[in-house]
Formats: structure tokens, sequence, C-alpha cells
């Protein structure tokens, strides 16, 4: 086992950190309209990366080499997190500042009704409203309310809003204890913990970081994004569904895809990707030496960057690392703060110990 | 504006929720103190103020109520750190997902009221939207946490803070019937500076979300000649268009039906008339959901009246209001008092 | 205190026609009161001790009343069609018992269903007294009954005994408030032990009894629903854990400040106590809670399985630990916050 070093000092989430999540999770930047989280992300890592890059769809790639001058030529290995959110675009004025919306990536439509918006670049405040319950009837409610049949409502003297500006909800990220909640962690937390490793990077490899575009409308900026980056190896930071609640019977849950405060959540198959093997193997490794917790995302379903990134060119051998979080695409989703921090100190514990053997195994 | 906006904004701070309106009563309290002659508390918790008249004794009363209750919520179970939930008073289940929340347990907590994954769920709750008996409350912090500072019976109400939406609006939950509360408050302090014969009685009622109880007991307890109630309407919004719902910013609605006296009704639509106040009126053909419906059938009865404040999306927590109109209903409110004589109870006839 | 809750339990006394329950009551009672008043509806009223400067006029309720049913009409073979006093679920009656106020007796029969999934309605429904025609039949139109089923008790391993009868509710507060009455030394409140009438039709008895009455502070004692069988409606209350402190129920919002003694009160005598939360149900605490200018009131439960069936179950334990905790309440000054 080559360039072991237990000693390695790990990163630590702390108030700076929480702070530049706050920031994130607040901003919107819903798919195909990244700029508001680019802005932020750019500021961050321009005094740190060796090169910084803004590409046709306005993906972020950036550079930072390997410092260790070893005598092996260092793996080029992508790291991405997707800036995008869930959220909405308006469609047309009605007048009397009501506006149509639909939604943008896969936002439960029974979740959107009587919540606070905040709309285009400047935060617009509106509400998307609903009917009092007193005109509703019995019959009414025992079905969903429809997109169709709800606006964003800015109020009767609000300000003018151009179709075609994007909404988010409103909500304000915040501390709960052992927590974080607010909207978007799925992926600010990963943007996050990539702003992270260009700052604090693993010495032993060379890191294209990559902060993608589009991933909620179908892994769009991470395609282009791995063709340009041509990299060795491809690890993807996102965010997955923590079902851990209770079943409403009191039976055991057995699908809870992935549990809060069991660590980083190591993917062996979504529907995009199989992971690597190998790569999936350095990690539970990498873990077990250092003393990390981790768990396994249950197999099937959903799909990260990697789906996409692993298909690029002649393929690249891709893992998927997440931070679980309930209720992700809604508008409050929630965290530890220990999953988040055993996940980034696992990926860079992993990334520092990464070398061309791990890959000259069999798959 | 701003006095208005101020005030509104901190009714609808303060949690009140039907039987535990305690934290609201403090606040009017301190709102209504220099603006009333006496201020007590009935046996259930309802705010009674005195605004004495110049009239000789006995004095005829008026009566003005506005509950000060709010919809809400309360634990009902607390199981592996998630809260189950039963309401208090009428909402709409489709609204709850992702509501940001606060339970009231040994301290206030944050909260978010979740859906739990179809998976989890019988296969008949995910037919359509989830029931409020599968929701739960997510506090995000440890079960063991949770159980110290959680029990059942804690309440829980709605977190939504006040939205200012353009000049003249604002959005956010327990305007109904918060509001309606400021429209009091308003024609108190335009009363300051006029004289009336007459006594008016404020009351800040409880429970009217549930059982109209505290409106039914102040009635029973002051014994007013007439009585008003001021509450808030549907105002027109999308899919809620019908001859139910009034337009925002047109001025308050004024009660038709069998709830309200016709007189009373006449008196106050050839004012609004005189003084230029616009207003519409709203037909209430059966029960006027309002305090009116007990305030009439207190003791012996009792002639009453309903002027409404339009509200967007009502019992939400993103319910919208036009300060204007709220301080149209004021102004109502004050100049029919100011008219108030005391030979009006002698012209309440029938059938002329 | 069995006996007498059998004895309570097995009186007839659908709403409206308390009379044997009543007078029941009223014997066992005689010599403990002070006072004993029959309202206008029917509610016996009994007054115990005197208003010092340190107490209140405080009102108990517990419902002499059962669910019950009244004949609708006798068809020519001599079957009895039926409509309900309160809440009557018909499945719960099928091939069941009754007995009417006369002492004949009956059962339940069902029509054949079209359609087997449905559950069926009253309607489906008839008496069987074994007349053959209306000529011969026992019964005549407007004569009312209740459910009939014979007491029993059921003992577990730890000796923990269940109660189990028709009539629990309200039977089982009425044994609760006669038990308290006899029991209680003294007081300075001035106490009405209100055992009233027509609570299962919408609370008539404590309306009028509350008007009457007029007390500063209300509690009344009747059952609540549990939690603790299969797949049963999510609620916490469960047999044996304790009487409940309601804090609400569909029809009243508890006075927090009764809620609050009450709670103070069992935690200093280290009586057991669950809090109750009710989906569907109230008692006569909301029509003691409306009275005139309104009234503190709360309400002291007894938790019960299989209510409105004629098997209600309560645990015994729970019903003497609600005597001690009444007691505890009414024989001390009583500090609302």
């Amino acid at each position: 086992m080559p360039d072991e070093n237990p000693d390695l000092t790990l990163p630590k989430i702390n108030a700076a950190s929480i702070h530049l999540l706050e920031r994130l999770c607040n901003a919107s930047s819903v798919s195909g309209d990244e700029a508001e989280v680019r802005k932020i992300v750019l500021e961050q890592i321009q005094p740190a990366a060796d090169s910084v890059k803004i590409d046709a769809l306005g993906n972020i790639l950036a550079e930072r080499r390997s410092s260790n001058g070893s005598t092996h030529k260092p793996l080029r290995v992508m790291v991405a997190a997707h800036m995008d959110e869930v959220g909405f675009m308006i469609t047309s004025d009605e007048g009397d500042g009501f506006y149509r919306f639909q939604t943008v990536g896969g936002v439960d439509a029974r979740q959107i009704a009587g919540k606070p918006v905040q709309i285009g670049s400047e935060h617009i405040p509106g509400v998307i409203g609903a009917k009092p319950i007193h005109l509703t009837t019995a019959s009414e409610r025992k079905n969903a309310i429809s997109i169709d049949s709800l606006r964003i409502d800015v109020g009767p003297s609000g300000k003018k809003i151009q179709p075609g500006s994007r909404a988010v909800f409103a909500t304000k990220f915040t501390r709960l204890g052992p927590s974080v909640r607010g909207k978007a962690l799925d992926d600010r937390i990963g943007v996050a913990s990539l702003i992270h490793l260009i700052k604090h990077p693993p010495a032993n490899v060379d890191l294209l970081a990559a902060f993608t575009v589009q991933e909620e409308v179908g892994l769009r900026g991470a395609r282009v994004a791995a063709y340009a980056c041509d990299p060795d190896a491809a690890i993807v930071m996102d965010c997955t569904p923590a079902y851990d609640l209770p079943v409403w019977d009191e039976a055991e849950n057995t699908q809870y895809n992935a549990r809060l405060g069991d660590g980083g959540a190591l993917y062996i198959a979504d529907s995009a990707t199989l992971s690597d093997p190998r790569l999936l193997r350095h990690f539970i490794d990498t873990a077990e030496a250092h003393r990390l917790p981790y768990q396994f995302r249950q197999a099937g379903g959903g799909g990260t960057d990697a789906g996409a990134i692993h298909k690029a060119r002649a393929g690249v051998p891709s893992l998927s690392i997440s931070v679980p979080g309930r209720y992700l695409h809604t508008a409050a989703a929630i965290a530890r703060v220990n999953d988040w921090q055993h996940t980034l100190q696992l990926v860079y514990a992993a990334l520092n110990r990464l070398t061309p053997a791990v890959f000259q195994q069999d798959r | 504006m701003t006095e208005l906006t101020d005030l509104l904004t901190q009714l609808i701070s303060a949690s009140g929720l039907s039987g535990y309106e305690g934290p609201i009563r403090e606040i009017i309290q301190q709102t209504w103190q220099p603006l009333t002659t006496e201020l007590k508390v009935s046996r259930i918790g309802s705010l009674h103020g005195l605004k004495t008249g110049t009239g000789p004794e006995p004095r005829p009363s008026i009566l003005l109520s506005a509950h000060m209750d709010a919809i809400g919520l309360m634990v009902s179970a607390v199981n592996a750190g998630f809260l189950h939930l039963v309401a208090i008073g009428g909402i709409d289940h489709r609204v709850l997902p992702g509501q940001l929340v606060t339970v009231h347990g040994r301290k206030d907590l944050p909260g978010v009221i979740v859906q739990p994954p179809a998976r989890l769920l019988p296969e008949e709750a995910n037919s359509g939207p989830v029931d409020l008996e599968y929701l739960l409350v997510d506090t995000g912090l440890s079960p063991r946490e949770v159980e110290r500072q959680v029990r059942p019976g804690d309440l829980v109400s709605f977190a939504q803070e006040p939205l200012e939406l353009g000049e003249d609006v604002i959005s956010g939950h327990s305007l109904d019937n918060r509001a309606s509360v400021a429209a009091v408050t308003e024609c108190l302090r335009l009363l300051q500076e006029r004289n009336h014969s007459w006594d008016v009685w404020v009351v800040a009622s409880v429970q009217e979300e549930e059982t109209l109880g505290g409106a039914l007991t102040s009635a029973f307890e002051i014994r007013p000649s007439l009585a008003v109630a001021i509450d808030v309407t549907f105002g027109k919004s999308p899919g809620a268009n019908d001859y139910k719902t009034f337009p925002m910013g047109k001025g308050p609605t004024l009660g038709l039906g069998p709830n309200i006296h016709p007189r009373l009704h006449r008196q106050f639509k050839e004012l609004a008339d005189q003084l230029e106040i616009p207003y519409a009126v709203e037909v209430m053909p059966h029960h006027s959901g309002t305090d009116a419906y007990a305030l009439q059938i207190a003791a012996e009865g009792i002639p009453t009246m309903v002027v409404s404040i339009p509200l967007r999306y009502m019992h939400t927590p993103v319910e919208m209001i036009m300060l204007k109109d709220i301080q149209r209903a004021g102004r109502l409110l004050a100049e029919f008092i100011t008219h108030l004589t005391l030979e009006t109870m002698a012209s309440f006839t029938w059938d002329d | 205190m069995k006996s007498l809750i059998q004895k309570l339990v097995e009186a007839t006394g659908p709403s409206g026609y308390e009379s044997q329950v009543r007078e029941l009551i009223r014997t066992e009672i005689e010599a403990y009161a002070d006072d004993i008043q029959t309202d206008k509806l029917g509610n016996l009223i009994v007054r115990k001790g005197t208003h010092q400067a340190d107490g209140l006029k405080i009102m108990l309720s517990a419902h002499m009343d059962e669910i019950g049913l009244i004949v609708t009409h006798i068809d020519e073979n001599g079957f009895l069609r039926f409509t309900n006093l309160g809440g009557v679920r018909g499945y719960n009656h099928i091939g069941g018992r009754v007995r009417f106020l006369n002492g004949t007796s009956g059962v339940i029969g069902m029509e054949r269903m079209s359609d087997r999934s449905r559950m069926p309605a009253l309607d489906n429904l008839y008496i069987d007294v074994g007349a053959a025609s209306p000529k011969d039949c026992p019964v005549k139109v407007g004569d009312v009954a209740a459910f009939e089923r014979p007491f029993m008790v059921l003992s577990n391993q730890q000796g923990r005994e269940r109660l189990v009868s028709k009539a629990m509710d309200d039977r089982i507060s009425v044994a609760i408030l006669i038990e308290a009455l006899r029991r209680l030394g003294k007081t300075p409140h001035e106490l009405y032990f209100v055992f009233s009438v027509q609570e299962e039709v919408g609370v008539r008895g404590a309306t009028t009894a509350a008007y009457g009455v007029d007390p500063d502070l209300g509690l009344a004692v009747d059952v609540t629903l549990t939690g603790d069988t299969p797949k049963a409606l999510k609620m916490e209350v469960a047999l044996g854990n304790g009487p409940a402190i309601k804090v609400r129920d569909s029809g009243m919002l508890a006075d927090p400040r009764v809620v609050d003694w009450m709670v103070t009160t069992a935690e200093q005598a280290k009586i057991p106590y669950q809090m109750e939360i009710l989906v569907g149900g109230s008692t006569d605490a909301r029509a003691i809670q409306l009275s005139r200018a309104g009234v503190p009131a709360g309400c002291l439960s007894i938790p019960c399985r299989y209510v409105h069936s004629p098997s209600e179950m309560v645990d015994l334990q729970d019903v003497e630990n609600a005597v001690k905790l009444l007691l505890e309440l009414i024989s001390k000054p009583v500090k609302l916050g």
C-alpha cells in the first residue's frame, strides 16, 4: 500500500464553512441560470486555483495541480459538484401581479402550494398561494392541487416580472443543532466541499474541479465538462435522499436509501452508473484506515453527474459519494453537519492516496 | 402606512392558537391600553376593552368583536424524533408539506412539516395528497433531544415571516384575523379625537376557529345593544373568482343575510356611500362564518353586523392583505360609532 | 368498587330515559350529600361542601345516559325497525342483544346485503323480540332500548384487572364520582357532583346544568379512546398508563390553566397520568366551558377500548388512580395560573 499516511490532517467543517454554505443555499440558481452561484464560486476559488475557465454551458472548470513532486506522474482526477437546483420558471404574465409558472427539474407538485418564493437575481418576493379551504369540497381535497391551477403572486402593487425569470423557494438557511436546513442542499453542499478541496487540495493528484450546470435537467453540464477534462478518474460529490423516517405501521424500514448520521454514502449502483469497483474498494479501504464512518447508498433509482462522466470519450472510472439529505427537492431539506464533514474527509483522504496502481487491477 | 405596517407585523408575529391566545393577548393589551378606559380578561381568555361614551347613564353599548386566535397544529405523538400532528382550526393538508413551523415545546424549536416518501406509506395514502395523519415534523435534532424538549399537547405554529410585497401589501400567516384586530385598533385611534355618546366595547375574542366560544361568552357578559363582527373574507385570486370573492384594494365588504340585522346592514351601507368609502355587499345565505354567528344568539339575542376585509389564500401561511382596506374598515367603524345617538335603538324595528 | 360499577353498567338508561340510573345513584349517595336536586331535564345535582375563602364553586360532571335505540316501526312479521340515540355504529351490534326499558329483550339481525363489501347501515338492521306480528309484540313504536352484554372481569398474569361491559361510557365515571363523594374529607370548595343526562345526543344535560349551577370551574369525567390496539388510530393514550388529562378533543380545547393544575396535582401526588388528544368525540366539558360568560373547564378521562361497542374495556387501576386524582383536585385549594 504505497504512500500510506495515517497522520494526514483531515479537513474540518467550521463556522466559515457553514457561512459559505449559507450563502450558497440562499442564492438562486435554477438549472440553466446558474449565475448567482457561479459568482460566489469564482470569488472563492480564483485566489487558490492554478487555472479557472468557464465553458460554453457555464460550467466552471478549475485546476489545482499536485504538489507532492513525487516520482510518478500524478493521476488527473475530475471532482464534480453541480451548481444548479430545481425550481420554477415564469411562463406568462397574467396581470394584477399573477404569473403562471412551470417547474424546472423534479419538484413534487404536492409540496408547492402555500409557500413564499424569491424571483430573479433581485430575489423579488412573491407567494404561491392556495385556494382557501372554505371554498374547497371534501372530494376536491382528495386530489393534489395541480401546478396548472397555481400562480406566483407578487401582490397587486408588486414589481413587474419578465416571463423567463426563474424563481425558487424563499427558505432561509439555518443551523439546527447537529443539522443544517435550507433549500438546495442538493447540491450546494457538494459545491461547498469542492471549494474546500481547491483551497486545501489533496497533494497527491492533479485536481480537475468541475462545478457543473444543468445536472437536474439531464446531466448536461457534466457531459461536456468530462469531454473537455478527459480525466483518468472521476469522483462526483452530490446529495442523496435519506428516507430514514418511521414506516407508517411501525414495520422495519427496509427502503431508506441512505441514513442521516451514518457518514458519506458510497454508490454501488444507481440507475445511471455502475460504480468502478476498484475506486469503490479504494474508498472503503481509506475509510477503514482512517476510521471514518461511511455507508452504502441502496442500489437502484436516481442518478448523478457520474452517469454522463463515466461514458465520456473512451470511458472514465467513476464513483459517486453523497451527503445524505432528507426532503431534497422541497422547500426545506435537512442534513447533518457530521455527515458533510465525514464525506469531505473521506474524499480528501482517498484522493491523497490514489495512485495509478489502483487501476492496474482488474475491474 | 408604516405605523399600521409595524402594528400588523407585530400582531402576526405573536403566537395565539385557538385555546392558547395568551401571547397575542399580551400584545393587544399593550396596544389597547392607551386607547381605552378599562381593560379586562374574560373567564376563558378574551380581552375586553371599554371606551366610555359621553351620553347619560344608562348608556347603550356597541360591541366590536375581532377574533385574536389563529389556526395551527398540535403535537399528538413523538416517535423516533419525529412529531405527529393534529390540526387546530381548519387547515387544508395539501399546503402543509414543506412548511416551516415553530414547535412550542419546553423551548421554541424550528421545524419543518414533511411528507414521508411513498414507500413508507400505505398504498391508499399515495393516490393523492398525503393526509395530515401521515405528515410529520422534523426539527433536525437527535431523537433523544426531541424526547427531552417536546410532549404531546405542545403547540406548533407557522413560522412564515411577514413579507412586504410592494407598497401597501403584507403577506404572512394569521392575517386571519389579526388584520381585523388592526382594523379595530385603527377605529379606537380615530375615536380618540371624536365624541361618541355610546359606550364602545372592543373584544379580542378567543376560539373563533374552533367553537366561537369567545364571542358567545363575551356577548353574554357584556350584553351590548348592537354587535359587529370584524373578520376577513375571500380575496379574488387564481381559482377563487366567483360571487363569494372580492377584489383587493376596493374596500371592506358589508354582510347581508339571516345572521345580519337588515337595518344595521342598511345603516352601514348608507354611511359608506355618504363618506365615499368603497365597499362591496357580501351575501351570506347561511352561517356568516364569523363571531357574528354566536353574537346574534347570546342571551336574549343581539342585532349583529359583519364587516369583512378581503384576504387572499385564507388559512395558508401566505395570506395576503392590502393595508388600505384595513384602514377603510377601521374608519367606517369609527364613523358608524360617532353617528350613534340615544335614539338609534328605537329605530331598530322590523318590516317597515 | 367493582360491585358498584357492575350495578351501574347493568342498569338500562339510554339518552333521555335515565330514570333507572338516576334512582340507583340516589340510593348510593344520599347518605353523603348536603343537598340533592333533579333539574328540569333530569340531571341529578348533588351539592357537597361549603364555599370557603380559599375555595371555588366547582362543577363535576359524569353522564348517566348511554347510547341506545328507539323503535320507529313494527313490521307485519313482528320485526322492529329502529334509529339511534347517540353514536351507534351498525357493525358493532349485529347479532348483539338489546334490553328495553320495560324489560323486554331482543336480538339485532341484519338483512342480506347485495354489496357484501359495504358496511351495513342502521336501515339494514332490525330487532327480533320473538314476536310474530305487531299485535303480540311486547314493545311499541317509540320505545327505547340499550345494548345488553354481561359485565366481565379479565385478569392478566401481572394481576391487573380489566373490566368489560356495555355502558362503561360513562357509568365508570359515574362510579368514580360516587366513590370520590363517599371518600371526600374536608374541602374548601362548594362542589356540585352533576350526574348529567343526554350527553350522547349533544351534551344537552350539561348545558342546562352548567347554566343552573353557574360554577367558577368545571371538570367533566368521561371515557376516552386508546391507541394501543392493532392498527389503531395513532393516539398516545394506553390502557394501564393512568387516567388521562385531556388537552383537546374535537369539540373543545381544554383551558390550559386547568390542564396545568391537573398535571401539577398529579405529579405532586405521584399519581400516574397521561396526556390526551382526541380526534373525534367530545364531552360535557364543552358545554360547561361555553356556559354563560364562560367557565375554565377541563376533563379527566378514563382510557377505554372499544368505545360505543357492547364490550367497552377499562383498567381497574386506571379507575382507582382516577378517584385518587379527583380527590386530590377537589380537596385542596385550586391554583389556576
